[in-house]
Parts: structure tokens; sequence; C-alpha cells
């Protein structure tokens, strides 16, 4: 045995909070930059691990864009006690973070498709570097295709941003929900409901799926019946993470792990796991 | 004599190599008889060590007997495994503190100290050679362990005899000590002495003999010893078919046996626990009462636990056949995936532990003389 002396991977760095924004009333976005030094570089789809102090460590999505920058951007909804007390941080706190890590979504074997994005939820958080990516460099991709799907109108992440992508002429963007209210006018229904109407070439398309499993499971469906090959479908996986380099073990999804060889996870590669229960 | 001659030691050469050990600033960690069972702890002599104890062992069960003889390595293996010293069961990864000038996060120090293990059986090196592959040879290293193992010294024992519930010959990790050792021991009686043939392994195993009388072994002795691992090879209490087993086991995770082992297994963990070669730990991180005073402690976890595989709204392994499943599958077929190797040793450790005596080798026995035709396995979910 002669292991090299090595920087400790288990050892966050601290960062601190330049800007928090309110996105929803469970969900907030923070800004942040290291205390020291410069920020890493990040791929679209990679994850952070942030720490809240004294309490615990979670594996967060990078939602900023991935080119040049002082700061990360993360959003997080408080779902537990990590990140009820990250949502809390204001402006000059510190939290500590490790990272990036994992597999990002490949936007750069897309360029030359069409490039389809379908999130559910949250899920439009981990693909927002891949949208900002795409939209940064449009002329080297085909038809780009936005479908969101949220529970019901008020729970709508980016609403500022998505009404800005709007205007563009070159992204098609639907937007549906589960369930209206009196002022919505838009869709009503199940995201993957959206993608046999979309306006995309499916011998040609590259697909980036992002959302709870069920509705990662029926969109990759609707995609195939659409006629996209599942090699060109790409899901952001979510498994319970401690070390998010794989020493714990926790995030095991069949043979692989979700942190070093996920997230993000070409659909083919893994259709065998993905459609067993309980895996 | 050179290094790779075999040698012999007598029993107050034993005691010599323990001091000489010691006397190189190891601490020297070998088995002893606590609470009517054999674990691993420090020793300073041969007296420590279980003299005439053996022990038998069958599926949930484990008991000490006493031996006709007083052999000090007459069993195999109990609840511990190396992994205890290696691989804490319970460690700090770093502190933190929080002042004026913010966060300040400190690692730990790795102890100084350097561990011997005596007496490690050859499914012993087998897993630690794992365990080398899972903390050493990914992406990242695992510094803790990394820092442990690199100047932890092996003593190495061949088995003699095979208990009740090993198969390391059907994992084909023993029972004799190929490699990943500084010395090798073979206890002999033979002719009325007891003495222990010597194989070293290492140049540190190499320096150490030097401080250890030995003599040159027989021809005589050589065949005493080769013949006590014939012995064993020939007494393995369990075998398990690995032929296929990788692919068998991932194209029926749906097989009805599953099931059937979910209406016995108890979800405790024990099997995760005793296994030499689970390596799943989570953390936890908490602080003192001022609030500004924290660490990371990592811990042992288990896949049979519902923590393990929670995410916000639930856990995503809710049944014990689905726990049970990834355990075993992960243990007999998707480390070849992950790691390139079996994590399976053959120590048996997991059958004997187990409370309700659940068999590793049973259950794949029982999936191999029924497995599920492609017909009868169509995708679980749309």
């Amino acid at each position: 045995m002669s292991a090299a002396p090595q920087l400790d991977p288990f050892l966050p760095d601290i960062y601190s909070v330049r800007d928090v924004r309110r996105e929803l009333p469970d969900t907030v976005t923070l800004e942040v930059a290291p205390k020291a030094g410069a920020r890493p570089d990040f791929e679209p789809g990679q994850f952070n691990m942030l720490y809240a102090f004294g309490i615990g460590e979670i594996a967060i999505s990078l939602s900023g864009s991935a080119g040049s920058g002082e700061t990360f951007i993360h959003t997080v909804r408080e779902v537990g006690a990590v990140s009820a007390a990250i949502s809390k941080l204001e402006v000059g706190a510190e939290l500590g973070l490790r990272g990036p890590y994992g597999a990002g979504w490949p936007v750069n074997e897309a360029e030359g498709s069409d490039v389809v994005f379908v999130a559910g939820g949250l899920g439009l958080a981990p693909l927002r570097p891949a949208i900002l990516h795409v939209l940064a460099n449009r002329n080297r991709y085909g038809r780009v295709v936005l479908l969101f799907g949220s529970r019901n109108p008020t729970e709508l992440l980016y609403r500022d941003e998505l009404a800005d992508w709007r205007q563009r002429l070159d992204v098609d963007i639907d937007v549906t929900v589960d369930h209206a209210d009196a002022e919505w006018r838009g869709n009503v229904g199940v995201v993957p409901a959206l993608i046999p109407r979309a306006a995309f070439d499916p011998t040609d398309t590259i697909a980036f799926v992002c959302g709870p499993e069920v509705m990662m499971r029926f969109s990759v469906a609707a995609l195939r019946d659409a006629g996209v090959p599942l090699d060109h479908v790409y899901v952001s996986m979510e498994r319970n993470m401690k070390c998010a380099i794989g020493l714990c073990g926790h995030c095991q999804f069949g043979p692989t792990f979700v942190c070093k060889d996920g997230p993000v996870m070409r659909f083919d590669a893994i259709a065998d796991i993905f459609s067993i229960r309980e895996i | 004599m050179t290094e790779t001659a075999k040698s012999v030691i007598s029993l107050d050469g034993l005691q010599a190599l323990i001091d000489a050990l010691a006397a190189k600033n190891y601490q020297v960690l070998g088995p002893t008889v606590h609470d009517g069972a054999i674990i691993y702890d420090a020793i300073t002599k041969t007296a420590d060590l279980p003299a005439g104890w053996t022990d038998r062992q069958d599926g949930g069960r484990y008991r000490l007997e006493r031996r006709d003889d007083d052999a000090l390595f007459g069993f195999v293996v109990g609840p511990h495994s190396w992994k205890q010293f290696l691989h804490p069961a319970k460690e700090t990864l770093w502190k933190a503190s929080r002042g004026p000038d913010g966060i300040v996060v400190t690692a730990e120090e790795p102890s100084p100290q350097k561990l011997a293990f005596l007496g490690v059986r050859s499914c012993e090196l087998a897993a630690i050679a794992v365990q080398d592959k899972v903390f050493c040879e990914g992406p990242y290293l695992d510094v803790p362990y990394a820092e442990r193992r690199k100047d932890a010294f092996i003593v190495a024992v061949n088995c003699g005899e095979a208990g009740g519930t090993c198969f390391c010959v059907s994992m084909q990790t023993g029972p004799k000590a190929e490699a990943g050792f500084d010395v090798a021991l073979t206890e002999l009686h033979h002719n009325g002495a007891h003495e222990f043939l010597v194989e070293v392994g290492s140049e540190s195993g190499a320096a150490l003999m030097q401080d250890v009388p030995h003599r040159p072994a027989s021809n005589e002795q050589v065949s005493a010893a080769e013949a006590a691992v014939a012995n064993a090879t020939n007494q393995m209490g369990r075998t398990l078919d690995t032929n296929g087993l990788k692919e068998l086991l991932q194209g029926n995770s749906n097989h009805p046996q599953w099931d059937a082992v979910a209406e016995r297994c108890l979800s405790c963990g024990n099997c995760t626990m005793v296994c030499p070669t689970c390596f799943c730990t989570t953390v936890d991180d908490h602080s003192d009462l001022s609030g500004d005073n924290a660490e990371r402690v990592r811990k042992w976890d288990s896949c049979f636990t519902l923590d393990f595989s929670y995410i916000h709204g639930g856990s995503v392994r809710t049944a014990t056949r689905s726990r049970y499943r990834q355990w075993m599958t992960h243990k007999l077929a998707s480390w070849y995936d992950q790691f390139g190797t079996s994590g399976c040793v053959g120590c048996g450790r997991c059958i004997t532990w187990c409370p309700v005596g659940i068999d590793i080798t049973e259950e794949a026995a029982a999936i191999r003389a029924a497995p599920m035709s492609d017909k009868e396995k169509p995708n679980e979910r749309p």
C-alpha cells in the first residue's frame, strides 16, 4: 500500500452567501462564493454538497450558468432539517461546500441536434445550467423545446425567467400544471402529455429529463413513443447521498453509484434497472 | 536463509514475534476469548490467545467448545473482523468551529498508532483486499482508511480446520493465505511439538523475522502444514456455486425467493455489521450546546435500514425483500460491476450471526434451482 498524500475529500470549503432570492414559499435560490480563492469550474447537471453548520450536509444541484463566474447558484427547497437551515441563511452567512461532483448533461454532444428539455417541478433547477448553455450558444443547436410541468400555478419555479425565455422566438416553451386555479389560462395535465405535440425531429433529438421518478418514467415512455431512441434520452437520478464520492454506498442504483456514475445517466444504460421497483 | 524459504518458530518464538512487533511500535491485535466468543482485541502475550478453544458454527448458531489440544488458532472467524480497525464503526472525520472569523474546519488528525494484526485468515486477507479496492482505488481516496492501511502489519494464519459456515473454497479466497500478508503462520502439532511454520510475504515480514528466533523448516514440517490446509479445504461447511451467479441474480430481481426470504429476514442488519467487506457508512453531524463547535462523525450504516435509502418523501426500499435483494445482489453481483471482484469472501459470518439463520448460499441456490424465465420477468413498471 503506497497511498500518496492527497487532499482529504471529506473536508468542506467555506463559502458565504452573496444573495438570496425567494422563489416560492418553501424554495430559495442562494448565490454563494468561496471565502478564499476562486470557485471550481463545473458542468451543467453536476451538484455540490452543502453543509449547514452543526446540522448536516445535502446534495444540491448547481442551477447557475456554467460559464465563468465567481459564484455558485443553488435552488433549495425546504424538505428536511438541513435544507430548512440552508434556506434560512441570510446574505453574509457562511456554509460548507464540497464539489462539484458527478456526471452532467451532455450539452456538447447535443450540438447540431434538436434539444428537448422536460422538467417537472423543482427538476427545472438542475436543468437550468444546461438551458442557459444552449440558449447562450443557440446557433449550435437545432430546435429547442422546453416542456415544464408543475403541480399548480403558484409552484411554478423561475416564473420571471420563464416569461423572459418565452419572449425569444427561437425556443418553444410549453408549461402545464396538474391542478389549475381560477386565473390559470394554460395547459392542465401532466408534463409527458406535452411531448406528443412538441415540434422536434425525433430522429435527431437529445432529450434531457429531470423531475420526480414517476414523471421521468412517463416522460421517457412518451419520448420513446414519439420516436426518440433511448440512447438519446438523459435523466437525472436522485438517491440518498452522504459522501458524494463513491465511498458511503448510499446512492446505489443497481450496479451504479448515482454520485459518480450519475446523477445524469443515459437512459438506455439504466433502462433495465429503472424498471425494477425499489431497486 | 533466503526470504522465501520457510522456517519454523516455537511457542516462545511466537511470543518473540509479538514482542518484536511491539518493539517496532505496533499495537498488536489478535484473537482472544471474550463473552463466549472469539473476538479481536489488544494482545501482548501468547497466553492472551484462545488456547484450546474452538468454535462450532451453523446458521444462527455460534458456540465455543474446548478442544482436546492446546492449539492457539484452532477455530475460524468470529463476529469481529479486521474491518473494525481499518474502517472503524465510528470515527470523527473533522471538527468545525464558528467564531468572529466565521467557520473554520479542521481535519481530524490520524492516530499515529501503527496496527499489527495477528491471526488474519485467508478469507480476511481477501476481505481487506476488497476494502482496499473500495477505499483506495476509486476516483477519491478514503484518506483515514488509507492512512491506517499503509502502516498495518499482517500476520496471517492458515486454517487447519474449516467452520460450519465456511465457504472460502467456493469463493477462491482460501483456506491458504497466498498473498497480502507480511508473515503467514501455519500451526503445527507434529511429533509432540507445538510449532508454527512461517512464510515471509514482504520485506517488512523479513525484517521482523530477523528479531524472531527461527530455524529452517524440514520437509516433514512443510508437508504437515500442507496437510493441515488440505484438511480445511475438505471440511468446508457450505458451498456456493458462483458460475454465472452475477447474471443469475441480476436477471432475477423479481424472483419469488426474495419474498420467501423476506418472510424470515428481520431486517436487523447483523449480516452487514459482521461482514468484513460491507463498507457503507452514514454521517452524524452535531454541535455542542454553545452551537459554535460541531463535528462530523462517520458511522457504519446498513442497507437494511429504512433511513439508508431515504430521500425526501420516503425511502426507496420500503420492503424487506428489496433491502435483502439489495444486500445480496450487491455482495454477489453488482460488486463486480463496481469493483471488479465479488463482495463475498466466503467467511460465513452473515450465516452464523443471522438471528434467524438465513444462509446466503441457500438463498443463491434457491434462485438457481428455479430461475425465472424471460417470459416471467416482464418489466415491473411501464
